[in-house]
C-alpha cells in the first residue's frame, strides 16, 4: 500500500536482565518491521511472546530491568533510540500514542474526563485550559459518547466498559498523533461492543490519517483490521507481511497453527485454540529454532540451527528453514 | 453503603463493650479493688462506705452496670490527689495534649510525607537508604531516650530551648519532634509503600504514555492516589498521638493527658488512671469508626459500589 | 547476533547491567546486630563475674562521681557513679540480665498465648474465631503502653508482673498474624488430606499447623523483643517496672533525668546507649529475619 516508511524497526532486540547479571531473558528479538503512513499492522502472538514488550520498547517505556541491547527504531526518519529522554518523552502522546488492554485501570479514579482527555493537550501544545477543555468535548464526541458535555465533567467510574474504552481512545488522538499503538483493544469489551469500538478506531484512522498498530491475539481483528500481519513468538517475528496473502498461504508451520484453529474467520471473539506444547521460557531457549520443540513439519537443522528471515516475496518473509529453497535473498535487510 | 455504616457502628458498639469490660474485670478481680479505689490512709468506715457504695457484695454483672451506667453518666470518680472530679481534670489537661499533638503530627507530616516520597521515586537512592535509616531509629529508639538526649543537647549544652513546661513555641519543639518522630517514620514508610504500589498502576503507565512530565506524572497522578491511606492513617494517629504522650508529657513536664496518667500512677491515685484509659481507647475506637464513615461517604467509588 | 554499542544513555550493553549499590542494606546478613545481642546475652548470664561492684549497694560518699576519663573520674569506677553513689557500670552490666531475662520471657509468653490462640481461632473458626477476633481489636486499640502502665498499676510492680503484663499486652499481635496464617495453611493439601484421613482436630493442630507456623512465630519474637524491650524501660522509666533497687536500664535513666540539668550526663546517656543498641540489633535481626524466611510477613 502507498504512502512513505512511517516506522521502521530494523534488528530491535531488548532484553530483560536480573539483577545479579546472571539470567537474560530475550523479550524482544531481533526484530524488523516496517509500516507506511496510514496503514495498519497486526502484531500477533501468544501471551509472552513479546508482543506488549515490542509495544513498550517502541515507545522507550521499558521498566528498569529491560534493555535495548540493539538495533535502530526509525520513526519519520529519525531514530528513536538516539533521542534523549526529554525529547522522548515530546515524541510520547504526541506523535506516537499507545492505549492500553484495562480501561478502567488506564483512567485516574480521582480526576475527571475531561481532565484526563485535555491533559495531553495541555501539555504538548501548551494549550490553555478552557480551550483543552472545549478540545475535550469535541473529541469525546469524534468518539462517539453521547453527551459530551455533561460526561466530560464525571468520572470514570461512572462510565461504562465500553465508553471508558472510547476515553481512552480519545487520550490516544488527542494530539494528532502519525501512529497509534492499541494493546489488545477489546480483549476487555463485550462481544456486541467490540465491533462498534473496531469500527469507531477505522474511522478515526481515516479521518486523521492514523496509522495503526493492533497488538492482539485475535486473528479475527487482524482479518477485520489490519493490512500488514507480524506473527510473534518467542520474542521473534516468524512471519510477516500483508494480511491477505498470509491468510491464503501462511509459510511458517506456527502461522499455519494459529489459522488451522480457528474455526470462522469472521468470529471476533474466540480465543486460539491450544497448539500441542508450552510456549518456550524465554531466560533459557533452545538453541535453534524456538519453536522446534512443537513444530509438526521440524527437521534436524531447525534443532540445531536457528533460522534468519528470509524474504519470499516483497513485503513478505517468514524465520523458518522451509522458507529458505523461496527466499529471494539469503537474509532479510 | 447505610450497610456498611451500621455494621461499623455496631463493631464499634461491640469493641467498646469489650474495653469496658476488659478494664471493669482487671480492676474487680486481679487488684483489690478496695485498695484502689479508696484512698491511701482511709479508715475502716471509709473502706466499709466503699465497699457499699460500689457494690462489691453484688453480683458481677450488676457492678458491671453501675460501672456502666456511672462513665455514661460522666462521673469518673473523684481524683484522691486533686481532689476534684477526674472528669474536670481531664478536660482541663486534654487542650495541651492536644496541642501537643497537633504540632507533633505537623512535623511528622511536613518530614515523613517528602521523605517517603523521595525514597520511592529513587528507590534504592541515598534517600531511600537515609529514609530507612531515619524510619528504624523512628520506630526503634524509645521515646524518652530521645527525649533525654535533646534536653541534654539543646538544653544543658547549647542553652537554647528549654528543658521543661509550657508556655511558648521553643517549649513545644522538642516534645513535638520527640512524640513526632515515630510517627514521621510509620507515615514515611507507609508514603513510600503506597507511592511505589500507585507507581506501578496503569493509570500512571498511561500517564507516562501520554508523554507527560515526570514531575506531573508523580506530582499529580500518582500523588494524590497514593496520600489516601496516608491522610487516612494520619487522622487515626492524631487521636493515637494524644494517648501515648505519657513518656514525653513526663520528660518534658508537659501538662497534658500524658503527665496526668502519670501522676496518677505516682500518687496511687487510681480513678484518674482508670479515666484516663477508658477515655483513651474509646477515643480510639471511635476516631477508627468515624473515619471509616467518613471515608464512605467521601470516595466515590464506594459511594456507588454498595 | 552481534551487539552493537548504541551512543546513548537509555541504552545500555547486558555486559553492563548496574548493580544497585548498597553496602548496608536489609537484605545482607546482619552480622554487627547479631553480635551485639549475643554479646549483651553473654554480659547477662556472666554479669556475677563481671561486674565489679554489687549494683545495689552503694556509698553517699562516693555520688556523682563521672566516667574515669573526665576530671573527678577514676579508675575504680570506670563510668562514674550515680545518686546513691552505686557503680554504674556494674548496675549497666546487671541490668543487662534484667533487660534480657524480662525481654525475651515476655515475648515467649505472649508469643505462647498467642500463638495458641491464633491457631485455635484461625483453624476451628466459629464462635471461638469471633470471640478472638473481637478481643483483639478491642484490644490492639488500646496504646500497648498504656495498656501496661494501667495494668501495672493495678498489680503492682515486680519482675514477675511485669512478665505477666508484658505478655498480655502482647499476644494480641502474635495471634493476629498467626491466625492469618493458619487460614491460608487451612486450604493446604496437607491439611486437607489430613481432615479427610480422619485425624482429629487437636491431632491437626497440633502435628500439622504448628510445625508450620513456627517460622513466622520465631520472626514475630525477633520483631517483638526490640518492642517489649523499649515498653519495658518505659514503665521503668516511669516508675512502675521492675521495683528498685533491682537496676533496669530505664530505672536508671529516670534517677538520672534528675541530674541531667545540673551536668550529669552520664547517669543517662549510658544506660541509653544500652537499650538502644539492644533494640536496634533486635528490630535490624527481625527485619532481616522476616525478609529471609517469610515473605508472607513482609506487609507488617
Amino acid at each position: 500500500m502507498a504512502g512513505q516508511t512511517l516506522l521502521s524497526l530494523e534488528h530491535l532486540s531488548a532484553h530483560y536482565v536480573s539483577q545479579q547479571g546472571t539470567r537474560v531473558v530475550r523479550a524482544v528479538d531481533d526484530v524488523t518491521i516496517s509500516l507506511g503512513a496510514g496503514e495498519t499492522l497486526g502484531i500477533v502472538g501468544e501471551s509472552g511472546s513479546g508482543k506488549t514488550t515490542l509495544a513498550l520498547t517502541m515507545m522507550r517505556l521499558l521498566p528498569p530491568a529491560a534493555r535495548i541491547v540493539a538495533g535502530r527504531m526509525m520513526f519519520e526518519g529519525e531514530d528513536l533510540l538516539k533521542k534523549s529522554d526529554e525529547e522522548m518523552r515530546k515524541v510520547r502522546g504526541k506523535r506516537i500514542a499507545m492505549i492500553l488492554q484495562d480501561p478502567m485501570a488506564s483512567l485516574n479514579p480521582l480526576f475527571s474526563i475531561g481532565n484526563q482527555v485535555a491533559e495531553p493537550i495541555r501539555v504538548h501544545e501548551g494549550a490553555a485550559s478552557r480551550t483543552a477543555w472545549q478540545r475535550a468535548i469535541q473529541l469525546l464526541k469524534s468518539v462517539r459518547i453521547a453527551s459530551p458535555d455533561t460526561r466530560v465533567s464525571q468520572f470514570p467510574h461512572e462510565m461504562s466498559g465500553g465508553m471508558r474504552q472510547r476515553i481512552v481512545g480519545a487520550i490516544g488522538i488527542s494530539c494528532e498523533p502519525r501512529l497509534l499503538i492499541a494493546d489488545e483493544p477489546t480483549t476487555s469489551l463485550d462481544l456486541t461492543i467490540q465491533a462498534q469500538y473496531l469500527n469507531l478506531l477505522r474511522d478515526l484512522q481515516r479521518e486523521h490519517g492514523l496509522a495503526l498498530i493492533f497488538i492482539t491475539h485475535n486473528l479475527g481483528i487482524v482479518a477485520k483490521m489490519c493490512d500488514q500481519l507480524a506473527v510473534m513468538y518467542a520474542g521473534r517475528v516468524v512471519e510477516q507481511g500483508p494480511v491477505s496473502r498470509i491468510f491464503n498461504a501462511p509459510t511458517h508451520p506456527y502461522t499455519k497453527a494459529l489459522l488451522g484453529s480457528i474455526p470462522r474467520m469472521t468470529d471476533g471473539g474466540e480465543r486460539l485454540t491450544a497448539i500441542d506444547g508450552q510456549p518456550p521460557d524465554l531466560s533459557n531457549l533452545p538453541a535453534g529454532c524456538a519453536f522446534a520443540p512443537r513444530c509438526p513439519a521440524v527437521t534436524t537443522r531447525c534443532r540445531v540451527e536457528a533460522p534468519p528471515e528470509f524474504v519470499t516475496e516483497p513485503g513478505r518473509s517468514a524465520r523458518c528453514w522451509l522458507a529458505e529453497p523461496m527466499a529471494l535473498r539469503s537474509s532479510a535487510a | 453503603m447505610k450497610q456498611y455504616i451500621l455494621r461499623r457502628v455496631g463493631y464499634s458498639l461491640l469493641s467498646l463493650f469489650l474495653l469496658s469490660l476488659t478494664i471493669f474485670l482487671f480492676v474487680r478481680v486481679t487488684g483489690d479493688p478496695v485498695a484502689l479505689l479508696t484512698e491511701p490512709g482511709a479508715s475502716q468506715e471509709d473502706i466499709e462506705a466503699m465497699h457499699r457504695q460500689f457494690g462489691l457484695d453484688q453480683p458481677l454483672w450488676v457492678q458491671y452496670w453501675h460501672f456502666i451506667a456511672s462513665f455514661i453518666t460522666g462521673d469518673f470518680g473523684q481524683s484522691f490527689y486533686y481532689r476534684t472530679p477526674v472528669l474536670d481534670l481531664y478536660f482541663q489537661r486534654l487542650p495541651n495534649s492536644l496541642i501537643l499533638a497537633a504540632v507533633a503530627m505537623a512535623l511528622s507530616l511536613v518530614i515523613g510525607i517528602p521523605s517517603g516520597i523521595l525514597a520511592a521515586v529513587r528507590v534504592d537512592g541515598f534517600w531511600d537508604s537515609a529514609g530507612k535509616l531515619f524510619a528504624l531509629l523512628g520506630l526503634s529508639l524509645p521515646q524518652f531516650w530521645v527525649g533525654l538526649v535533646l534536653i541534654l543537647v539543646f538544653s544543658v549544652s547549647l542553652g537554647w530551648l528549654p528543658s521543661s513546661g509550657s508556655g511558648s513555641f521553643l517549649h513545644i519543639l522538642m516534645p513535638a519532634f520527640t512524640l513526632g518522630w515515630y510517627f514521621a517514620a510509620a507515615h514515611m514508610r507507609l508514603t513510600r509503600s503506597s507511592m511505589l504500589e500507585v507507581m506501578g498502576s496503569e493509570y500512571v503507565k498511561l500517564a507516562r504514555l501520554k508523554g507527560l512530565p515526570e514531575a506531573l506524572v508523580i506530582g499529580k497522578h500518582a500523588l494524590k492516589n497514593a496520600l489516601i491511606p496516608v491522610i487516612t492513617l494520619a487522622g487515626i494517629n492524631l487521636v493515637v498521638m494524644i494517648n501515648v504522650a505519657v513518656i514525653v508529657e513526663t520528660v518534658f513536664a508537659w501538662p497534658g493527658i500524658g503527665r496526668l496518667l502519670y501522676e496518677g500512677v505516682t500518687f496511687r491515685d487510681f480513678p484518674v488512671v482508670q479515666a484516663v484509659v477508658v477515655i483513651g481507647g474509646s477515643m480510639i475506637i471511635l476516631v477508627n469508626l468515624l473515619i471509616d464513615i467518613l471515608y464512605a461517604l467521601i470516595d466515590p467509588r464506594i459511594r456507588l459500589e454498595s | 547476533m552481534t551487539v552493537i554499542t548504541p551512543p546513548e544513555a537509555a541504552i545500555v550493553t547486558v555486559a553492563s547491567a548496574p548493580r544497585p549499590a548498597a553496602f548496608w542494606r536489609l537484605k545482607g546478613f546482619p552480622l554487627i546486630p547479631i553480635l551485639i545481642l549475643v554479646f549483651i546475652a553473654l554480659v547477662a548470664i556472666f554479669a556475677d563475674v563481671l561486674a565489679p561492684y554489687d549494683p545495689t549497694i552503694g556509698s553517699l560518699a562516693r555520688r556523682f562521681r563521672p566516667p574515669f576519663w573526665q576530671e573527678g573520674g577514676s579508675t575504680a569506677y570506670l563510668l562514674g557513679t550515680d545518686h546513691v553513689g552505686r557503680d554504674v557500670l556494674s548496675r549497666l552490666i546487671y541490668g543487662a540480665r534484667v533487660s534480657m531475662v524480662v525481654g525475651i520471657t515476655a515475648v515467649l509468653v505472649a508469643g505462647g498465648i498467642g500463638t495458641l490462640l491464633g491457631i485455635l481461632s484461625g483453624y476451628l473458626g466459629g464462635w471461638a474465631d469471633q470471640v478472638v477476633m473481637r478481643l483483639t481489636d478491642t484490644w490492639l486499640a488500646l496504646p500497648a503502653l498504656t495498656f501496661a502502665i494501667f495494668l501495672a498499676a493495678i498489680v503492682g510492680p515486680s519482675e514477675l508482673n511485669i512478665i505477666l503484663i508484658l505478655g498480655l499486652v502482647y499476644w494480641t499481635r502474635y495471634a493476629r498474624v498467626i491466625r492469618g496464617e493458619v487460614l491460608s495453611l487451612k486450604q493446604r493439601e496437607f491439611v486437607r488430606l489430613a481432615i479427610v484421613a480422619g485425624c482429629s482436630s487437636r491431632t491437626i493442630m497440633w502435628r500439622h499447623i504448628l510445625p508450620n507456623v513456627i517460622n513466622s512465630a520465631v520472626v514475630l519474637a525477633t520483631l517483638m523483643l526490640g518492642v517489649v524491650i523499649v515498653t519495658e524501660a518505659s514503665l521503668s522509666f516511669l516508675g512502675v517496672g521492675v521495683p528498685p533497687p533491682k537496676p533496669a536500664w530505664g530505672l536508671m535513666m529516670a534517677d538520672g533525668k534528675k541530674g541531667l540539668l545540673v551536668g550529669y550526663w552520664w547517669l543517662t546517656v549510658f544506660p541509653g546507649v544500652c537499650i538502644m543498641l539492644m533494640v536496634l540489633s533486635a528490630n535490624l535481626l527481625g527485619d532481616w529475619l522476616r525478609v529471609k524466611l517469610d515473605p508472607q510477613l513482609r506487609q507488617l
